[in-house]
């Protein structure tokens, strides 16, 4: 028996099942997550069929089945299997209060799909579960209930979504570049009043200074004339928008009108088959990785957090290869070897070790106040006291998170300058070479794949990392990307929105947890998304790298 | 790297005034040293790798330096381009002569040095790179970037190399996919392409097989019409079919000098004798 238990243990069986065990609980983890992931969030953009269910007491309950489960203490000897109940999101937060509710299965008496069931996902409130009563023009009978009034409303529907991109289009894009002008022109009026006061004592300048103020007052009132023009427009829309109103009555004989411009869609879903809800479905899910949020986050999309989340990663990357690299250069190739090296290195290494929101605070103490402050005061004096740097902003974060990451892109550099083989640097050097020749042309190019190895590290771990970006530069709701068309484009100082700050905001800051739940789910796996494409493409181009330089280290 | 300030003079006479003085055998008298080195010794921090060298190797010939491993002669050819410099400790008595110029002293510049004094190593070494960048690597550090001049002595140094009909086709490729003793060949193209006037190799034939040995020991005929060649091998077959000129060395010391046809035939030393006749090595 002891013969046997001691070959066994020799012969390394039960550590190749343990280690093969390991990895498989590793795996089997990671895949759980990612499935639980995809089927809460992946389910969201499926429209489900509208249940209408009768209960014991003759009251009604409409709204899209959301789940069910075994009621906690219901199973007893008499029913093994336990009594359960329906969740049923019966919408209409206007009416209720309330988006879901449960509903006991033995207190229901009566279940049926009405085809004439309509969904209506408005700007405001959620989901409406209901049927059409009427659609007003104004005060006057526009069309009825049943077959007509569906027809007249899917296009009413269109009409209004049109006028709502051409308010979209004005408010955003033509007041946008209107309130630019108008700010550029407010802040160079204040930059010449500091360079020159407009006083009486000084003679010289003084008539420029006035000269130029006056013409910079004259662009502002243009700009305002033109400003007002486009806010009477807007008014015109926003009236056209809500000529119509819809009277919709819910399953209980409750009516409510609801204005047309207050609906994104209409739909029967009970009418609708597969295939046309599965193209729903596509649409949905282009909607939500295209479209900007609305009601706090719950609904719309998350375009601008993906955006921001890419773009501050992408920042991050290029602040903080050269920074580590040379970093690492200096250590391995430079200095000498040492107590005082490795002292370094090791406080290196440790500061991959410090709590994120550690950095976040430096962050903001540092790069926000001290460096943000002092460009200030240096350059954008004429905005001040409204900060232009001296505020949390997407530079601040990502050099923040560069500052985070750059052990890691140090310690893998290192890894691969160590590793590029002595014959090249020997070789490099026999050429008549300096050691600087020798780094650049031979050395560098064989460390490539490792460091971007460590990139490829540094930029999952940022992605991922949210306590240090609240303190220096995500917010809720940005209402402008950091990158857009107008001068100088890419706009550093703007505060912007984060996938991984998005989650936390939805899920546990938003007014309505329960109906933003999907778009948890959702935010979470684009942001796993992310992080995978952002990898893919940097292990992409390592590999070519690795083929390019065949045979070099790591 | 020091130097000795108190050289013996008997020694300075040979290597310096009167150099062909330095070269035993026949045709000693046409001689003309390279370089010469008088009373080397060499270190390794504390221990000592080389004993008091002196030695004149002859231009436009091949000098072969041979012994058993860890005898000193891949250290002391290190030491004549000053790869040695790179490692820490190390530091060197005595003088080294590049014709005439002390090549340890203060105003050298290391990297002309190496310009000059060209090495082929041990391990073929090509950059991991396309064969063209590699032989290119050199020209490119001096600073000449013409296409046409580049394209010249691709050609050229991949000719004198023995390589350019193996490779002219596919210079764009890597370096790497070369077969062993294509990618040694293509280390000397990369160290002639530099033009040095001596080239250093470093058992550079260990590594290959009898034929891709033997093409490179016919390389080294052709090459010291225009160099000096000095070759570190423990392979006594080879030394004594490339030579001209051998040294014997044993536990870091010099014991012999002579005409390769001396060493091999008549060898004045009896350590000598016992190793060319294989009694141990």
């Amino acid at each position: 028996m002891k013969i046997w238990l001691k070959k066994t243990v020799a012969s390394g069986d039960l550590f190749i099942w343990g280690s093969g065990a390991g990895l498989a609980i590793a795996l089997m983890m990671v895949i759980g997550i990612l499935i639980l992931i995809m089927v809460n969030g992946l389910g969201f953009f499926w429209i489900g069929d509208i249940v209408e269910l009768t209960l014991m007491d003759g009251k009604r309950v409409m709204g899209q089945e959301a789940g069910r489960e075994v009621i906690p203490n219901s199973v007893t000897p008499e029913s093994p299997e336990g009594k359960s109940r329906l969740r049923v999101k019966i919408g209409n937060r206007d009416l209720y209060g309330l988006d879901f509710k449960w509903v006991d299965e033995a207190g229901i008496a009566a279940q049926v799909h009405p085809p004439d069931a309509v969904l209506l996902e408005r700007r405001e409130w959620g989901n409406m579960y209901g049927r059409i009563r009427a659609i007003y023009k104004g005060e006057t009978l526009f069309a009825e209930s049943g077959e007509a009034g569906w027809k007249s409303l899917l296009s009413l529907v269109e009409q209004a979504n049109d006028l709502h991109a051409k308010i979209y289009r004005i408010e955003r894009v033509e007041i946008g570049e209107i309130n630019a002008e108008i700010e550029r022109a407010r802040l160079n009026i204040r930059a010449l009043e500091l360079k020159a006061p407009p006083h009486p004592s000084l003679p010289l300048g003084g008539g420029r200074v006035r000269e130029g103020v006056d013409r910079l007052k004259a662009t502002i009132a243009a700009a305002e004339g033109r400003y007002r023009e486009k806010t009477e427009a807007l008014e015109k829309l926003n009236a056209r928008l809500n000529e119509y109103s819809v009277v919709m009555v819910d399953t209980n004989n409750q009516e409510k009108p609801v204005p047309v411009g207050n609906i994104v869609r209409a739909l029967r879903p009970n009418e609708i088959g597969v295939i046309a809800k599965g193209w729903i479905y596509l649409g949905n899910v282009w909607t939500v990785l295209t479209d900007e949020p609305r009601e706090a986050n719950t609904e719309g999309g998350i375009f601008p957090a993906i955006f921001g989340t890419v773009m501050m990663v992408l920042i991050m990357s290029v602040a903080v290869v050269p920074f580590g690299v040379l970093a690492a250069l200096y250590l391995r190739e430079y200095a000498k070897q040492g107590t005082l090296v490795r002292l370094v290195r090791v406080a290196v290494n440790n500061l991959a070790g410090v709590p994120s929101i550690v950095f976040g605070v430096f962050g903001l103490g540092f790069f926000v106040y001290a460096i943000g402050g002092t460009i200030d005061t240096l350059f954008f004096a004429e905005a001040l006291p409204s900060p232009t740097f001296g505020t949390g902003g997407i530079l601040w974060a990502s050099l923040t998170l560069a500052l985070l990451t750059v052990p890691v892109v140090i310690v893998a550099t290192e890894e691969g300058l160590a590793a590029v083989p002595r014959d090249y640097r020997e070789a490099s050097l026999g050429l008549g070479a300096t050691k600087f020749e020798t780094i650049w042309g031979v050395v560098l190019p064989s460390a490539l794949p490792a460091i971007l190895t460590g990139l490829i590290l540094a930029m999952a771990r940022a992605a991922g990392e949210v306590a240090p970006l609240m303190l220096t530069g995500v917010v809720k709701l940005a209402p402008t990307l950091p990158l857009d068309g107008y001068w100088p484009f890419f706009h550093f100082d703007r505060k912007f929105m984060h996938l991984g700050f998005h989650i936390y905001d939805v899920g546990f800051q938003s007014p309505n947890v329960e109906a933003a739940k999907p778009m948890v789910y959702v935010t979470t796996f684009v942001l796993i998304m992310v992080v995978v494409v952002l990898n893919l493409t940097a292990i992409t181009l390592r590999n070519r790298l690795r083929k390019k330089y065949a045979g070099a280290a790591v | 790297m020091q130097t000795s300030t108190d050289p013996s003079p008997d020694l300075l006479r040979i290597s310096v005034a009167r150099p062909h003085d330095a070269f035993p055998g026949k045709a000693a008298k046409d001689l003309k040293a390279t370089i010469s080195l008088t009373d080397v010794n060499f270190f390794y921090g504390e221990s000592q790798a080389l004993f008091n060298v002196n030695i004149a190797v002859p231009q436009n010939h091949v000098t072969a330096f041979i012994g058993p491993s860890g005898c000193g002669k891949s250290t002391l050819l290190r030491c004549l381009n000053r790869l040695n410099d790179l490692i820490e400790g190390a530091h060197l008595e005595g003088k080294i002569l590049l014709d005439g110029m002390d090549i340890y002293s203060p105003q050298v510049d290391v990297t002309d040095l190496r310009k000059r004094v060209g090495m082929v190593f041990q391990k073929s070494n090509p950059f991991p790179k396309p064969i063209y960048d590699n032989v290119t690597y050199g020209p490119r550090l001096q600073g000449i970037r013409n296409r046409a001049a580049l394209d010249q002595i691709v050609e050229e140094s991949l000719k004198s190399a023995g390589l350019w009909e193996e490779v002219k086709d596919r210079l764009y490729e890597s370096a790497l996919v070369l077969s062993g003793g294509q990618q040694q060949r293509l280390c000397i193209a990369r160290a002639l392409a530099v033009k040095p006037e001596v080239l250093l190799l470093d058992e550079p034939c260990s590594a290959l097989d009898p034929i891709a040995t033997s093409k490179i020991e016919e390389l080294l005929f052709g090459l010291k019409k225009d160099l000096t060649v000095v070759i570190v091998t423990h392979n006594m077959q080879q030394a004594a079919r490339v030579s001209d000129y051998t040294g014997f060395f044993l536990m870091g010391e010099l014991v012999e000098f002579n005409d390769a046809k001396t060493i091999f035939t008549t060898p004045q030393d009896r350590r000598t004798e016992d190793y060319v006749t294989g009694r141990f090595g």
